[in-house]
């Protein structure tokens, strides 16, 4: 008995899969890092870039597709390796969906005007990205090395996201309140929070994808949530 | 309903717990052994089959899948030097008894055949046949058999106003429906399937596969097949051999997504050997 299928160009078709997976991953990882990075220093032309790089990775995606829905066809794959086709085809969803974030987040940069940059409120952001990018980078090496137990301790990771965001939510909320011309820049940096919340989510959604494809079911345990506080409720709705 | 009846496990088949609340086990093989002169064939398999469930038998050539078919109803006694041992029930009847009536018990357990054989005789006499080795009926009401027959094998339609021609003259779908119309048409409770397809081509495929479904709500069916996608398609559980061993038992769903052991993912996902 063996890893590899009798026949070998399935392997190949298995394998180009992975791998275009991880280039993408690549690629969300570098727009989050520029994304922030454009928000911090108000770099207006890395947040073009930003937005320019989105095309190539839902590009990606449907090359991540059509391979998907063609290897089914051609080899009606079973077991593990219709997991990890059906895997490929989610990750490769959420990474789409990063991507757009990462993408929005460099429009609004392009839309702040004004003096007001306050510089804690954006170390706040920065080291929520930063926890996110964390957590995408760990995903995607525990989905290219199959490793169940790095994948579960991102899932069990996205509690401090969310509770940094809730605590940033409050804060913009009390420069918003103390002066009204913050409100439209705070409200900016409120959705660029957000963003990398969702982002947060996406990862999570990541190492959900790849333990089902290890295991064959979904996560039996429940998630901690960070954000279970009545402001937050009231803030996220 | 009782909780406690209602998800009962089948105990003794050493593998995932099935929820078997609502099934009936008709047919139990318990600790079954078979052998071919001094080689054993079958080693130790214990495996429920269930009323109204397709049970699909799978594994490579050489693993005792269709051996374990023809134990069924005693094919096997055709054979010198055949033998096996352990328990097989059907509906309690003990079926390796040697005071058990082939005959009988062959009207109760039909198989239907890898190649399609039908007799050198007229379509309607294929049928009729059978029916008169059991049964004493009028003209009258042995043509509403025939008819219901092949209504059941989905074959009447193509043939009922050529119920006179030879059966050899159908195409080779056809000839396999014919063979399964005379399985039902004695009415037996378990219809067994050798690779009822591996002769036909992908529509008459699919009308066998329509048929089998459509069959299983009278009769406990189980079909041994090569064809890993139509095991999938067609039957409700599933069971890996190897090596004469039965190696995993479960619900095909979970058989063909997230099978147990590594040797049934190996050979579902074609890294065998």
């Amino acid at each position: 008995m063996s890893n590899e299928h009798t026949s070998k160009a399935f392997d190949t078709d298995l394998q180009d899969l992975t791998s275009k997976v991880s280039e993408m991953g690549g690629l969300a990882e570098r727009v989050i890092a520029d994304a922030i990075q454009a928000l911090t220093r108000r770099d207006a032309d890395l947040a073009k870039r930003v937005v320019q790089t989105d095309p190539a990775i839902d590009a990606l995606q449907q090359d991540i597709e059509e391979k998907a829905i063609l290897t089914i066809a051609r080899r009606q794959p079973m077991a593990v390796d219709l997991r990890e086709i059906v895997a490929a085809l989610r990750v490769s969803n959420d990474l789409e969906r990063i991507g757009d974030l990462a993408k929005n987040i460099g429009k609004r940069v392009s839309a702040l005007e004004g003096d007001f940059y306050p510089n804690k409120l954006l170390r706040g952001v920065e080291h929520m990205a930063s926890l996110v990018l964390g957590q995408l980078k760990q995903v995607l090496d525990a989905y290219a090395g199959r490793d169940l137990d790095s994948a579960l301790a991102v899932w069990k990771g996205d509690e401090e996201i969310d509770a940094m965001c809730t605590s940033l939510f409050r804060e913009l909320l009390t420069y918003m309140m103390e002066d009204p011309r913050n409100i439209t820049f705070c409200i900016h940096l409120m959705f660029c929070a957000k963003n990398i919340e969702r982002m947060g989510d996406h990862a999570t959604n990541i190492a959900e994808t790849v333990h089902y494809m290890i295991e064959g079911r979904p996560i039996a345990d429940q998630r901690p949530k960070g954000d279970t506080t009545a402001f937050a409720k009231a803030a996220m709705t | 309903m009782n909780l406690a009846t209602a998800t009962t496990t089948v105990p003794a088949v050493a593998h995932a717990p099935i929820d078997t609340a609502g099934l009936t086990e008709r047919i139990s093989i318990r600790g079954l052994n078979f052998y071919y002169g001094d080689h054993r064939a079958l080693k130790d398999i214990t495996l429920p089959l269930y009323a109204s469930q397709v049970t699909a038998f799978i594994g490579p050539s050489g693993c005792g899948k269709s051996t374990l078919l023809r134990i069924l109803n005693r094919m096997y006694d055709l054979y010198p030097n055949q033998r096996a041992e352990g328990h097989v029930t059907l509906d309690g009847e003990d079926i390796l008894s040697p005071k058990q009536d082939v005959n009988l018990l062959r009207a109760r357990i039909g198989m239907v055949f890898q190649k399609p054989t039908p007799f050198p005789m007229s379509i309607y006499e294929n049928i009729a046949f059978g029916i008169r080795l059991y049964e004493k009926l009028s003209r009258h009401e042995l043509d509403e058999r025939v008819e219901s027959a092949l209504r059941r094998a989905a074959l009447w339609d193509e043939v009922k106003d050529k119920l006179g021609a030879n059966g050899l003259s159908l195409s080779g779908g056809q000839q396999q429906r014919l063979c399964i119309a005379r399985t039902v048409a004695v009415r037996p409770e378990v219809i067994l399937f050798d690779e009822p397809c591996s002769a036909l081509d992908p529509i008459s495929t699919a009308k066998i596969e329509e048929l089998i479904d459509a069959l299983k709500a009278e009769y406990t069916i189980v079909i041994v097949t090569h064809n890993m996608q139509q095991a999938a398609r067609v039957s409700d559980f599933t069971a890996f051999m190897y090596l004469g061993e039965l190696i995993e038992f479960d619900t095909t769903s979970k058989m063909f997504t997230a099978p147990g052991d590594r040797r049934t993912q190996d050979y579902i996902t074609g890294r065998f050997g």
